[in-house]
């Protein structure tokens, strides 16, 4: 017997026989549709693609202080590999981890219960936009294995070197590829962000005010607001690619240029124009991509510091402001790109706007914290490395607002450094938080509570990973200001007049004792992180067992009733009421009194349990 | 204070404070003024860090109490400051900006043309009728000496120099017009603090004066293709007698 898809009879609730989950085509829809499993197949997809980019870098690292080292089973790393390196590492990190991640993977896994809702509004699209960007992904990876191989042109895709096929190896086929996947991405991403926001707007429970909802909603939800206005723009920025590419267009491209030997003859264009769409999309990308982190440190240090977030409804209002002040400033990328000097100003203004509300939220987060002896568990501990590097990385960004420094820094390594520290950086310790921290609620079945990933080893991961973090970026600043160019397959021997002994030979060799310590630096940082794979893995299947509300956590994902375990009949389900602000701490002692947002009485004991987590 | 000494860069104390932040020395004349201006913001933002930080570790480190509620202390006093200094810091970049970038450059400054191509740059000097001559793809060859495709039947054309290494006249002003033939490459001289984009369909111009004689390493900063990071080109400032021997000689070359 084989009922179809569509089973007119009424399926018992799932949660209901957690044993009967066979691999019928209902349960297997239902299950597939199911936000918590499509927020850890987006996790997943993230961690694959993670590896894939960590590796990378290191193969770029490598290349760039040895740069005779044979890749195994490849050979010598070759101009045009290095670039297709800095391509692949570039769009995998930015799209398949700092967005998939934070804003698909955990928004999915945690967003719903947070606003008290047991679903996503719209599971088929939801389940759709997955399979369509791991489909993005695999298209992005095979374009390794075409003729030529990946493309070469970064992750911003400049034309006319993305636009025309002769301009080099991996400009063919690998840059179709690579226009497709991101085509595909884009497409995902925005079903996904309508998704997120209908779920933020519709379905919230009852007392969930816009207010009371948790800093981290409003990160996903202004993360998902930039989403689609920017991936949009992007999405019609690639077609239009594709047709100066396939359909003869000359939308990015001149008369008269004049490319290995080819002539365009077609059409007017400007590839100014891809920089102003690309950029549109691009610079609100970097806060789609740490907005949901911002959201969680701002809730996880004042959890840990059993305190309320310090001025709440300016958090709220500085990460709307972020939102809004971060699709008004594409342009300071662009301030040596051809762009009139007066556009240069007005952006620049913009750009150092933003630094107030960025800096208002560190005030806050200072404030938060300050004189609250938390509780260092490995979660508060990267919420911390968090607004550490977030300091560090934002400080340099005023720096590259202003045009005339610009004008001296704009691709070189400082900008590298910058942008590492502040976004991927950040980015990724704020995914270690939301993992440490939300484990026991990934990692919950039917059957048995969620297992706790192991502290002494989550302390000894943070450690070597803020201490590699910064001795491998701090001194990317200093090569950059003394003036190595990013995208640089070759620092030695640099073929031209003069070679070594040329003004540019020495101005590059000058800066190879610190890259020396630098590759050093990426290999510790990277090897770091098998002691968090290691944990991963060996938690997941034999760490302690978490009690419900192991963090003495006020917001609604540790409602048990919205938790797999323990499994609770449908028809007691009692509808869930949210009766105040997140984050309501009695400010006496460290883990007197906590109130999360859907208890009743005034006060409660915190420590009702011996099984509760104490991780000191 | 620590702004005060570096308020004045000059000669070898200039080197001094530009040597732990591993700056090349600096050849231009709007150079001291950017370099003076980087470095503020560099100490700023250290200083920054440094408090930002101290602030951070004492507020874990000092003993529970209880937690603090004055927002207009904590949020508006330090962001008021902030935003003071970050406007002063922008009119302080707007002003340099407007001085090398709003206007174009005198009457008097010296015409060269920069072409950006797949690996290499070409620098082209009018010659004595101060008139480019005019160019056209479909005449480019590089095999057979002329990479610019310039027009042989234009009479601007033939007293043209083009070099691959770009000489200049120390303490004169230089109109430099970008271009590039295939894709966007970034024309940039560390040396002369110095970066503009070269965009192909487009003509930009930058101006500056280089005041001190040397060699300075000229890069491509925009990626532009597998040979991105060999395609660079050597500067050389020379005194103005200099300039005019190797001018002529040039010229000779190229009009038998």
């Amino acid at each position: 017997m084989t009922p179809k898809p569509n089973h007119p009879t009424p399926q018992p609730d799932k949660r209901s026989t957690p044993h009967s989950l066979l691999p019928i085509p209902y349960s297997l829809v239902s299950r597939l549709t199911d936000h918590r499993t499509i927020g850890i197949q987006y996790l997943i997809l993230a961690l694959v693609s993670v590896i894939i980019g960590a590796l990378l870098s290191l193969l770029m690292r490598i290349h760039l202080v040895w740069p005779t080292w044979p890749l195994w089973f490849h050979g010598p790393i070759l101009p045009e590999d290095y670039l297709a390196l800095v391509t692949i590492h570039g769009t995998i990190m930015l799209f398949f981890v700092l967005t998939t991640a934070p804003q698909a993977g955990f928004s999915n896994l945690i967003l719903p219960a947070q606003i008290g809702a047991h679903s996503m509004a719209f599971p088929i699209l939801n389940a759709a936009s997955f399979w369509l960007t791991a489909l993005a992904l695999l298209t992005l990876l095979s374009s390794t294995f075409v003729p030529g191989g990946s493309a070469i042109s970064g992750w911003t895709a400049y034309p006319p070197l993305s636009a025309v096929p002769s301009a080099g190896p991996g400009q063919g086929a690998g840059m179709d590829l690579w226009l497709i996947s991101i085509a595909l991405f884009a497409i995902a991403s925005t079903a996904s962000s309508i998704n997120t926001l209908t779920t933020i707007i519709r379905h919230r429970c009852p007392g969930m005010t816009w207010e009371r909802l948790p800093l981290t909603v409003w990160g996903w939800f202004t993360a998902a607001l930039l989403s689609i206005i920017a991936f949009s723009v992007l999405l019609a920025a690639i077609l239009l690619l594709l047709c100066d590419r396939h359909a003869g267009t000359s939308f990015f491209l001149p008369t008269g240029d004049l490319i290995n030997g080819i002539i365009h003859k077609g059409g007017d264009g400007s590839p100014l124009l891809w920089l102003h769409l690309f950029w549109f999309f691009g610079h609100p990308e970097v806060y789609i991509a740490i907005l949901p982190g911002l959201g969680l440190t701002s809730m996880l240090l004042a959890n840990f510091s059993h305190r309320k977030v310090f001025a709440y409804r300016t958090m709220i209002v500085t990460t709307l402001l972020i939102g809004f002040l971060g699709i008004l400033l594409w342009g300071h990328h662009m301030f040596v790109a051809g762009l009139n000097p007066f556009a240069s100003s007005a952006f620049s203004i913009s750009t150092m706007a933003i630094a107030l509300p960025a800096s208002a939220k560190v005030l806050g987060w200072l404030a938060t914290i300050w004189r609250s002896r938390p509780q260092y568990t490995t979660a508060m501990l990267f919420a911390l490395g968090f607004v550490s590097l977030f300091i560090t990385g934002g400080l340099t960004g005023p720096i590259l607002a202003q045009p005339i420094l610009d004008q001296y820094l704009h691709n070189t390594f400082f900008v590298v450094a910058h942008f590492h520290l502040i976004m991927a950086m950040a980015g990724v310790f704020a995914l270690y938080a939301a993992t440490y921290y939300w484990f026991p609620l990934i990692t919950a079945t039917h059957q048995h509570p969620g297992r706790l990933l192991s502290e002494p080893l989550g302390r000894l991961h943070f450690w070597c990973t803020l201490i590699g973090a910064y001795a491998v970026f701090l001194p990317m600043h200093l090569t950059g200001l003394a003036g190595e160019p990013r995208h640089y397959s070759q620092l030695t021997g640099i073929p031209g007049p003069g070679g070594a002994l040329s003004p540019t030979g020495q101005l590059l060799a000058h800066t190879i004792p610190l890259n020396l310590h630098i590759t050093y630096a990426a290999i510790f940082l990277v090897t770091a992180q098998l002691v968090f794979l290691f944990n991963l893995f060996q938690s997941a299947r034999k760490g302690r067992l978490a009690p419900s509300n192991p963090w003495q956590a006020t917001t609604l994902e540790w409602l048990p009733v919205l938790n797999p375990f323990p499994p609770i009949p449908a028809s007691d389900k009692a509808e869930i009421t949210v009766l105040r602000a997140p984050c309501h701490y009695s400010s006496i002692h460290i883990g007197d009194t906590f109130l999360p947002q859907w208890v009743q009485q005034t006060v409660q004991p915190s420590i009702d349990d011996t099984t509760n987590a104490k991780p000191e | 204070m620590l702004f005060s000494c570096i308020a004045r860069p000059s000669g070898s104390a200039s080197a001094l404070l530009l040597a732990p932040w591993f700056l090349p020395a600096d050849a231009s004349a709007h150079g001291p003024a950017l370099d003076h201006h980087l470095l503020l913001n560099l100490w700023i933002a250290l200083a920054l860090l440094a408090l930002a930080h101290v602030i951070l570790l004492l507020g874990l480190i000092l003993r529970r109490h209880s937690e603090a509620v004055s927002l207009k202390r904590i949020e508006y006093l330090p962001l008021t400051a902030l935003a003071i200094l970050f406007s002063f810091l922008t009119i302080k970049a707007e002003r340099l900006w407007a001085a090398t970038r709003y206007t174009g450059a005198s009457l008097t400054a010296l015409q060269i043309e920069v072409t950006g191509v797949q690996f290499a740059w070409y620098f082209r000097y009018p010659g004595t009728d101060a008139t480019f001559g005019i160019t056209h793809p479909q005449l480019v060859a590089p095999g057979e000496g002329n990479p610019l495709g310039l027009d042989p039947t234009d009479p601007h054309s033939a007293d043209d120099v083009i070099s691959s290494e770009l000489v200049l006249p120390a303490n004169h002003e230089i109109d430099l017009r970008l271009n590039a033939q295939d894709v966007i490459h970034g024309f940039s001289i560390p040396g002369l603090r110095l970066k503009q984009n070269a965009v192909p369909g487009q003509i930009i111009h930058v101006h500056f004066t280089p005041t001190v004689p040397g060699t300075y390493a000229i890069l491509c900063t925009q990626l532009c293709g597998l040979g991105h990071y060999r395609m660079n080109a050597t500067l050389r400032v020379v005194t103005p007698d200099e300039f005019t021997a190797w001018q002529t000689a040039h010229q000779k070359e190229s009009t038998p």
